[in-house]
């Protein structure tokens, strides 16, 4: 607890107050490329908590994420971290889709964890032993402590993504941002990844995923919130994640079908043509 | 064989050139990696061009003094970045398109500024083609100054660049400088440029920046690795590509080029066989 506290009150100067909900969003509007992506969202996040973002591509998860992690203008509304703007904070991670990375970039598995700790070392400083012992305690976290030497392109998809949940840790972030992190991966690649995202939340860590698996949205998070450029539905999954909200949400792109023991709603994506259409069983 | 290795070393103007080049190679190799990293080579050859302006006032109006040639050239350097930016952002013109624009237009702005001032064939050959063989003993004491300046900051910074050419948004979540750090190596940069401009010229510019870093590149599994490679093969390219000038009265700046493009294509070659087997 008082190592919580410590590091709360460490970041860059501005504290955070106690009692507060770790991220508040209000009416926020922005455009992308000229087009509106967001329209009056607004939501809480409270501590600790492990949230699905979904919604149809283009909805505009990316820039809800990067406007919450500071990288990007609103048009309008207001963010908040601890009651505090998201500038000057550093407690927000934003893990990037792994097709944005340069993966032939000559750095290691430990160099990419080191980066989360830049901003904590600060200019013409080099890390010391405490930076050192973050990182080697966020490669264990991740289980990729044995591959610290690799350079990055040598690993699996589900390792690199991990990779970069070991950054967000060593950053020391209460806040992860999560873009498309399971997009691609084989079953027991997702699952290391929500063993992993367990054992954030126990350390206090909220998480927010941005993804098109409805079926991993409905089952393993605790809140799912539906976006479509405007904030459909927010809440438990099993409210949130039913034909009805997602016909609203996906619009054209969602076929219900009606079988024996309840409905089956499919999702078409149509900018991923390798990927499979996904099914979500809807009791 | 040791008297081949020696005898060049017996004048001063051979000694004084070889530790230009392997400075200027060194601090090119550095700054060069993050050029190779961030995709600017075609800006580094652009940057490179377009001080030809401003050489060519410094040298008439200075009259050959290497300051005056210094400063002209960084300052042209620094407006033909900030003119490639404005065009980019005020304009639907796409980055490389306008990188073209200026450099060219500058290019042809020095040229018509030594043509006009008379002696037109002899020192345009000297900016485009550097002499390194001419340096004095007052010129490596600024490119020493330079390039100790240059290399203290890219050490010094050496993980931020790391991140911004990695990650900018992860630069940006850790609320490090973004801005400050790119304009900062944009400088370095128009700073190599210009204090290498004596040793390889205009023309060759952009092989001291890429070449030895995109062979260090090939074979190199991190970013410190990379840039200590890279400034050797650019050190000994120096050295080698001086006795090559010096034995075979090829021109120094090519010779050196042409040296680091050799060890290039056997790395490469190198790395291909080895995949083989």
């Amino acid at each position: 607890m008082l190592e919580k506290i410590k590091r709360r009150f460490s970041t860059q100067g501005v504290s955070h107050q106690a009692g507060t909900s770790i991220l508040e969003v209000r009416e926020l509007s922005a455009s992308y490329e000229g087009r509106p992506a967001l329209e009056s969202v607004s939501f809480k996040l409270v501590e600790n908590e492990r949230v699905a973002v979904v919604g149809p591509n283009g909805a505009g998860k990316s820039t809800l994420f990067k406007i919450i992690a500071g990288v990007q203008e609103a048009d309008s509304g207001t963010v908040r971290i601890y009651g505090h703007v998201p500038v000057g904070h550093i407690c927000i991670a934003y893990v990037p889709q792994r097709s944005q990375v340069d993966w032939q970039f000559p750095v290691t598995v430990w160099d990419v964890v080191m980066m989360g700790r830049i901003g904590k070392i600060g200019l013409f400083r080099w890390p010391r032993k405490a930076d050192a012992q973050k990182v080697k305690e966020s490669l264990e976290l991740v289980e990729m402590e044995p591959y610290s030497n690799r350079q990055i392109d040598q690993l699996s998809g589900g390792q690199q993504q991990r990779v970069f949940i070991a950054q967000a840790f060593a950053q020391e972030a209460d806040l992860v941002l999560m873009d498309e992190p399971l997009a691609g991966l084989d079953a027991p690649a997702v699952e290391a990844i929500f063993r992993i995202l367990d054992r954030l939340q126990g350390r206090g860590v909220s998480v927010l995923v941005a993804t098109h698996d409805l079926h991993l949205a409905g089952e393993r998070f605790d809140r799912v919130m539906l976006l479509n450029r405007r904030l459909l539905q927010f809440g438990a999954p099993e409210a949130v994640i039913t034909p009805e909200f997602l016909v609203d949400a996906y619009g054209e792109q969602v076929h219900v079908l009606h079988t024996d023991d309840g409905r089956i709603v499919m999702i078409e994506d149509n900018c991923h043509d390798d990927a499979p259409e996904e099914v979500r069983r809807v009791g | 064989m040791v008297d081949l290795l020696l005898e060049p070393l017996s004048y001063g103007f051979m000694v004084r050139g070889m530790i230009a080049a392997i400075l200027v190679g060194v601090v090119s190799a550095l700054v060069g990696s993050f050029v190779v990293l961030r995709g600017m080579a075609f800006l580094g050859d652009a940057l490179a061009h377009a001080i030809l302006p401003g050489v060519a006032v410094g040298y008439i109006t200075g009259g050959g003094d290497q300051g005056a040639l210094f400063w002209w050239g960084l300052a042209t350097a620094g407006v033909t970045s900030l003119g490639i930016g404005a065009l980019t952002r005020a304009t639907r013109i796409k980055n490389d398109t306008a990188i073209g624009v200026l450099f060219a237009g500058m290019f042809a702005l020095g040229i018509a500024l030594i043509s006009a001032s008379g002696s037109y064939a002899v020192d345009l050959s000297h900016f485009l083609f550097g002499n390194v063989l001419g340096v004095s003993a007052s010129d490596l004491l600024v490119t020493g100054i330079t390039a100790g300046i240059v290399i203290l900051l890219v050490i010094g910074l050496y993980k931020e660049f790391m991140v911004i050419a990695f990650d900018p948004v992860l630069a940006k979540t850790l609320r490090l400088p973004v801005r400050f750090l790119e304009n900062l190596l944009l400088l370095l940069i128009a700073v190599t440029i210009v204090v290498a401009l004596q040793t390889v010229g205009i023309a060759l510019m952009v092989a001291m920046l890429v070449t030895p870093a995109a062979g260090a590149y090939l074979v190199t599994r991190r970013l410190w690795a990379m840039m200590a490679l890279a400034s050797l093969i650019a050190g000994i390219s120096g050295i080698a590509g001086l006795y090559l000038s010096f034995y075979t009265s090829v021109a120094s700046g090519a010779a050196i080029v042409l040296t680091s493009t050799a060890l290039f294509l056997l790395i490469w070659v190198w790395t291909a066989l080895r995949h083989r087997s």
